[in-house]
This record gives structure tokens, C-alpha cells and sequence, in this order.
């Protein structure tokens, strides 16, 4: 069942569209993730979620009933700010309790409740404290508290971990999960880190300009990308793009530089695609490319290199065996990796990654 | 890039703003030297001669019941007017609020009456409040002598404490939407996702939130009602009836230029800027300092 349901769901600030006509169905007790580049709409599609903003056309169910008209505070959702919006005058308990006291729960009660909340996000040293004497992880955890004190069935969150440094996001991602799986309701995430999209979801929903372009699992996302938005989005670094041709038959490519690359199935359409594949799958093999750049990323080096015809290609090494710059080599575009795009409507092609035909690897004649 | 102008000779800045110390000094320092010297001598009115007194004059002035008794209509009036429009002032921001995001001809067009000379508003709501013309002519056909401010003293001040607050709610009005504007709009969203109505919002989040601002203008209103209020009091009331609105500025001009008694004329006005000296200072002493929320 779903927890979450958008059927149609626009919304039209004046003359200007921000969501087109969006149909999603967010599985319950999932961890959903909300992901694009800024101005796609995320934050529109969320608060129209919380009630935030009115539903200018379209359904939206949450549970199963029809919200558009009810009230933020009747929708059963509960929503963490990207500055998580703590009230500055009240004490990290009176945060906390807030929800609790505008429902008219008695204060001894609350009290109990407030010290649960705090104790379990390891908040109960600071409950007298006021928001500004408190550190950014803290904060945050506060907004945590106080979105869970409702126990509501839906958490919301707008670009919660945006505001946080590096190490800290990565610490409060894992704790945000943790609390997922201990609360089972459901979450929705918006980022625009693709990073943050690709590992604490579920459920992966990729959108551009106020419309969905695919979701899935993460590793159905990843792997079979729906357009080439999305394969360039995910995924870093991104996905290797390169023009070149359906031959006659429609199983070979031939590239910029005259190269031909054998697909695994052969394709309906002629002409031009773009070829696109991950540069953690390129190997070594027959096509020639010079070394420009390297980058050294600790564990692996990023080798930038250009192909004959002048493509750029991207692809991993592992360390200890990273190419010079202005190296001649020659690399493998495996035919079960390969992803294919038109490249004026930029939607995938066909079904070219299919297991069983992995092994037949790295075959690349020359022209 | 730092902007500041830098002079080679170093008269030129003295020169510059010469003027404005100028207009300063004759129409501030000079008259309120003036008014200490008075405060401490005894003026003959018809003059020649001027005679030390040390603090004959307060003393004077302190025994007075007329004088006590200007202090309370003083102190009715100020609390009265702020209070007015503060609380009017802050209504209508909250509301405004609630439609109007940041348009500036809004804010132009509310704070005219603050620019409105207060005689000018005086003769108005003297016409207002007529005893004999308009709505109040027929409430008194009705219920003979339910409204005169020319004979009863508590209308008088009713009638004076509607036209301060007329003009310092727009002043207040201004304040408030811009401190309503510039609470982050996600806490009011956030309380609303807590399950706030509207008014508790505005009692939970945006009031408290306003307190700096409340408080700045608690001892603007007050100090605006302890001296600017001679015009209004001038056209209306002229003080009465039977000194029911002769309040402290007005009491010194009256016993200064009517009564022609300057030295105690210089007294009060000694003391009620020892007053306005002691706002000022609660003003800049505490509320600038303490009300700040990060
Ligand atoms: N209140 C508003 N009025 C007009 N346009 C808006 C408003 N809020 C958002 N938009 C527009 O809607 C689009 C989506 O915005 P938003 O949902 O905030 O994007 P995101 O969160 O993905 O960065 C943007 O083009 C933005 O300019
Ligand atoms: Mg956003």
C-alpha cells in the first residue's frame, strides 16, 4: 500500500507552472527520496505534502484520503526545515513540547514525553537551553525531536543536512536512517545531493523542471537510467556521454573516431544516439585514447583521457597502476554497460544491460 | 573598498558641517543653557534685574497641586496614547501581515499621518469630535450630554488620547510589519505544521518574537506623548476644561508665555527633559542591549 499518493498534482505560481501534473505513489514505510537540481520543484512538491502551499490542480492522498483541503496540522505529517526553524525564544524543551502544548496534552504528561524524545536523540543535557547556544548537529536534532514528539505517520524534510559540514552530514545521514527504521513511519527526503539521494533511499523519485523523470530503487535508478538527465545527474563522477551512430543491422555504433562498438541487442532505431557508460565500467581493450589528466582520489585515481575523434572519457584506475599524463592507451566499452539515449529527446534507447550478456566482454574491431 | 573622504587641510571638515552645529547649537544647546540659567534665577517680567535663586523654583513647583496635577494628566495621557496605538499598531501589522509581503507603496502611504503637523490633526479631530456638529450632535439629541469635550474633562482626554494615538499608530504600524517581515517565514510555517492556528501563532510566535521592537517603541510613543503633544492640546483643548487636559508641555508654555512666570516655566521644562534624558537612557541602556534573539 501506499502512504503517499499525487495524482495529477500541479501548481502554478500566477502564469508560471512549478509542478506539471505529477503522478507518484510513495510506498509506505519506506525511506523516499526527493532528488534534483535546485528549482525543480522539490520544495513546492513537499510543502504542498505538509499543506504548506494549496494544490493548485490534482489529488493528494495520504493514507489513502483525499488532503488538499485539510489542514497542515490534520494531515499527520510532521516536517524538519532546511534551518530547521527552531522557535529562537523557547528552550530546546519547550521546542520540543510545542506540538504537544497547542494540543492541549497536560504538563506533567508533556514533560515525560519531552524527556523520552530528548533522552532518545541523546538531547536530555541541553533541554534548557535556547536554540542560538546551540551547535548545528544539535539543531538539527532538536528538529528532529520536535517533529517526533507528534509521533506522526509521515516525516517531511527539506534539505535537512544542507546546512551542516561534510563530516557532520554524513554522521547525521546514518543517524537520520537509524531513526527511520526506528520509528517505521514513513519519510520523505528532498536533496539536491545526489550523493545523499543515492544512499538513504528506498525509494528514489529524480525530478527536473517540475516534472518526475524516473523513480525507483537507487540501483534501479542508477543502473538503468531513464533519460540522459538522469544519468548525468546520478551518480559522481558522472556518466561518459558520447555522440555516435546505429549501423545499418543495429547492433554495432560506430564512434566520432571512426571506432565500432559491438551493442548486446541490437537496437530498432538508425541514426544518431549518444552512448553513455558509467567510468567505473570502462576497461582496458582496442579503442585508442590519450591520457590528459589524472586526478589521484585516494583510493583509486580519476583518469580523464580523450579518445581519437576527439571525445572526452572518463574512467577509474586503480592506484598503483594510474597511466601518465599523455599516455597512449587503448580502453573497452563493455557491451553489457552500455547505455543508449536519443539524443534530441534524451530517453533511453533499449535494453542493452542484460546479465547473461556481460561475458561477452570486451570484443573491439577497428576500423 | 573603505568610503570615507579624506582632507588635506583641516578646516575643511569644521567648515563643512559648521551649519548643521550651527542650527544645533542656537536651536538646542543655547535655548536649553538658557532654560538651566532660568531654572536657577528669578526673571522680572517686565525685565531688568535678574536675581540667583538655587532651588526656590522646584521647590516651588513641587509643592504646587496644579503641577502634580499636570503630571497625572501627563502620565494618563502618555500611557494612554502608547498603549492605543501600540495595541492598534500591531493588530492591524499582524494582519497586514498575513496578505502583504514587502510591498514598500504600503508602507509610504501608512506613515503620511506621521508627517501630518499636529495642528493639522487638531483642527480635525476637533471637527471630529464636536460636541455640537455631526455624530456626536445626534448621540447628544438622544442622550443629552453623553459627548462634550468643551465641558467634561475625562471626553477632553478621551478626544486627546484618539488623536495622539492617530498619529502614532502609523509611526508604530511601520515598525511592526517590518519586524513581522523579518521573522523567518518557516517559523510560522513550522508552528503551523505543530498544529497552531492563526492567533496562537501570533500570540506563541510572532508576538514574543516582536518584543524588541515593542519595547523600542514603548519609550518612542512615551517620549513622543510627553513632548509633542502641545499642538494637539493647543487646538483642541487649550489645556481644559478646569485643567483636565494640562499636561506637562502645554503647563509650561501656558505658565511661561501667559502667565509670564519664566523662571518657573524653566523649571518644568528643566524636569521634563530630565524625563525624556531617563528614556533615552532606559531606551539605549536596556532595550538596544538586551532584546536580542541571536
Ligand atoms: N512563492 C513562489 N512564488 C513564485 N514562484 C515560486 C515560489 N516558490 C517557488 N517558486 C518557483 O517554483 C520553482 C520551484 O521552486 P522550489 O520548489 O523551491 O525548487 P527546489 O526546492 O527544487 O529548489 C522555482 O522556479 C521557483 O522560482
Ligand atoms: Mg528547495
Amino acid at each position: 500500500m501506499s502512504a503517499i499518493d499525487l495524482i495529477g498534482v500541479r501548481k502554478d505560481y500566477g502564469s508560471q507552472t512549478a509542478i506539471h501534473g505529477i503522478d507518484l505513489a510513495l510506498p509506505e514505510g519506506a525511506f523516499i527520496v526527493i532528488l534534483g537540481p535546485s528549482g525543480c520543484g522539490k520544495s513546492t512538491l513537499l510543502r504542498m505534502v505538509a499543506g504548506l502551499e494549496t494544490i493548485t490542480a490534482g489529488e493528494l492522498r495520504i493514507g489513502g484520503h483525499r488532503m488538499n483541503e485539510r489542514e497542515p496540522k490534520d494531515r499527520g505529517c510532521a516536517m524538519v526545515f532546511q534551518n530547521y526553524a527552531l522557535y529562537p525564544h523557547m528552550t530546546v524543551a519547550e521546542n520540543i513540547g510545542y506540538p504537544l502544548k497547542v494540543a492541549g496534552m497536560r504538563r506533567a504528561e508533556r514533560q515525560a514525553r519531552v524527556a523520552e524524545v530528548a533522552a532518545s536523540l541523546e538531547l536530555g543535557a541541553l533541554l534548557g537551553r535556547r536554540p542560538g547556544e546551540l551547535s548545528g548537529g544539535q539543531r538539527q536534532r532538536v528538529a528532529m525531536g520536535r517533529a517526533m514528539v507528534r509521533q506522526p505517520r509521515v516525516f517531511l524534510y527539506d534539505e535537512p543536512l544542507s546546512n551542516l559540514d561534510a563530516r557532520l552530514r554524513v554522521q547525521m545521514r546514518l543517524e537520520l536512517r537509524r531513526l527511520h527504521e526506528k520509528l517505521g513511519a514513513t519519510s520523505v527526503l528532498v536533496t539536491h545531493d545526489q550523493q545523499e539521494g543515492m544512499t538513504l533511499a528506498d525509494h528514489l523519485v529524480v525530478m527536473k523542471d517540475g516534472r518526475v523523470e524516473q523513480a525507483g530503487t537507487p540501483r534501479e535508478v542508477y543502473s538503468r537510467p531513464a533519460s540522459l538527465f538522469v544519468a548525468g545527474f546520478l551518480g559522481s563522477p558522472s556518466m561518459n556521454l558520447l555522440p555516435a551512430e546505429v549501423l545499418e543491422g543495429g547492433d554495432t555504433l560506430r564512434l566520432a573516431g571512426g571506432h565500432l562498438v559491438r551493442l548486446a541487442e541490437p537496437l530498432a532505431e538508425r541514426g544518431r544516439v549518444t552512448l553513455g557508460i558509467r567510468p567505473e565500467h570502462v576497461t582496458t581493450g582496442g579503442l585508442p585514447a590519450r591520457v590528459e589528466m589524472v586526478e589521484d582520489l585516494g583510493a583509486s585515481v580519476l583518469v580523464h583521457a580523450q579518445l581519437e575523434g576527439g571525445a572526452a572519457i572518463a574512467f577509474h584506475s586503480p592506484a598503483e597502476a594510474a597511466p601518465a599524463r599523455g599516455e597512449e592507451l587503448g580502453l573497452g566499452l563493455p557491451p553489457a554497460r552500455l547505455h543508449l539515449f536519443d539524443p534530441t529527446t534524451g530517453r533511453r534507447l533499449a535494453a542493452v544491460a542484460r546479465a547473461e550478456s556481460a561475458h561477452r566482454g570486451l570484443d573491439f574491431p577497428v576500423a | 573598498m573603505e568610503r570615507r573622504a579624506t582632507f588635506r587641510a583641516p578646516l575643511l571638515p569644521w567648515l563643512l558641517v559648521l551649519p548643521q552645529l550651527l542650527i544645533v547649537f542656537v536651536f538646542f544647546y543655547w535655548p536649553s543653557g538658557e532654560a538651566f540659567r532660568w531654572a536657577f534665577t528669578l526673571e522680572q517680567p517686565w525685565g531688568g534685574g535678574r536675581e540667583w535663586v538655587g532651588w526656590q523654583n522646584f521647590l516651588e513647583i513641587f509643592v504646587s497641586t496644579h503641577y502634580w496635577a499636570s503630571v497625572r494628566v501627563s502620565m494618563i495621557y502618555a500611557f494612554g496614547t502608547s498603549a492605543l496605538a501600540i495595541v492598534i499598531a500591531l493588530l492591524l501589522a499582524l494582519f497586514i501581515d498575513r496578505e502583504v509581503r514587502g510591498s514598500r507603496g504600503w508602507r509610504v502611504a501608512l506613515i503620511w499621518p506621521y508627517a501630518v503637523a499636529a495642528p493639522a490633526i487638531g483642527m480635525i479631530f476637533r471637527f471630529v469630535f464636536d460636541a455640537r456638529a455631526g455624530v456626536f450632535s445626534l448621540l447628544n439629541a438622544v442622550s443629552p450630554g453623553f459627548w462634550d469635550p468643551s465641558m467634561n474633562g475625562t471626553h477632553a482626554m478621551v478626544m486627546l488620547i484618539f488623536a495622539g494615538s492617530w498619529q502614532l499608530i502609523a509611526y508604530n504600524f511601520v515598525f511592526f510589519l517590518a519586524g513581522l517581515q523579518s521573522i523567518p517565514r518557516p517559523l510560522t510555517e513550522a508552528a503551523a505544521m505543530d498544529g497552531a492556528g492563526p492567533l496562537r501563532r501570533m500570540r506563541d510566535i510572532q508576538v514574543p518574537l516582536l518584543a524588541p521592537t515593542f519595547f523600542f517603541l514603548v519609550v518612542i510613543n512615551l517620549t513622543d506623548s510627553f513632548t509633542n503633544s502641545f499642538g494637539l492640546v493647543d487646538i483642541m483643548t487649550g489645556g481644559g476644561p478646569a485643567r483636565a487636559t494640562d499636561i506637562m508641555v502645554y503647563k509650561i508654555y501656558s505658565d511661561g508665555f501667559k502667565g509670564l512666570d519664566y523662571s518657573g516655566a524653566a523649571a518644568q521644562s528643566v524636569i521634563l527633559m530630565l524625563l525624556v534624558v531617563a528614556l533615552t537612557f532606559i531606551q539605549f541602556r536596556f532595550v538596544e542591549r538586551k532584546m536580542r534573539y541571536r
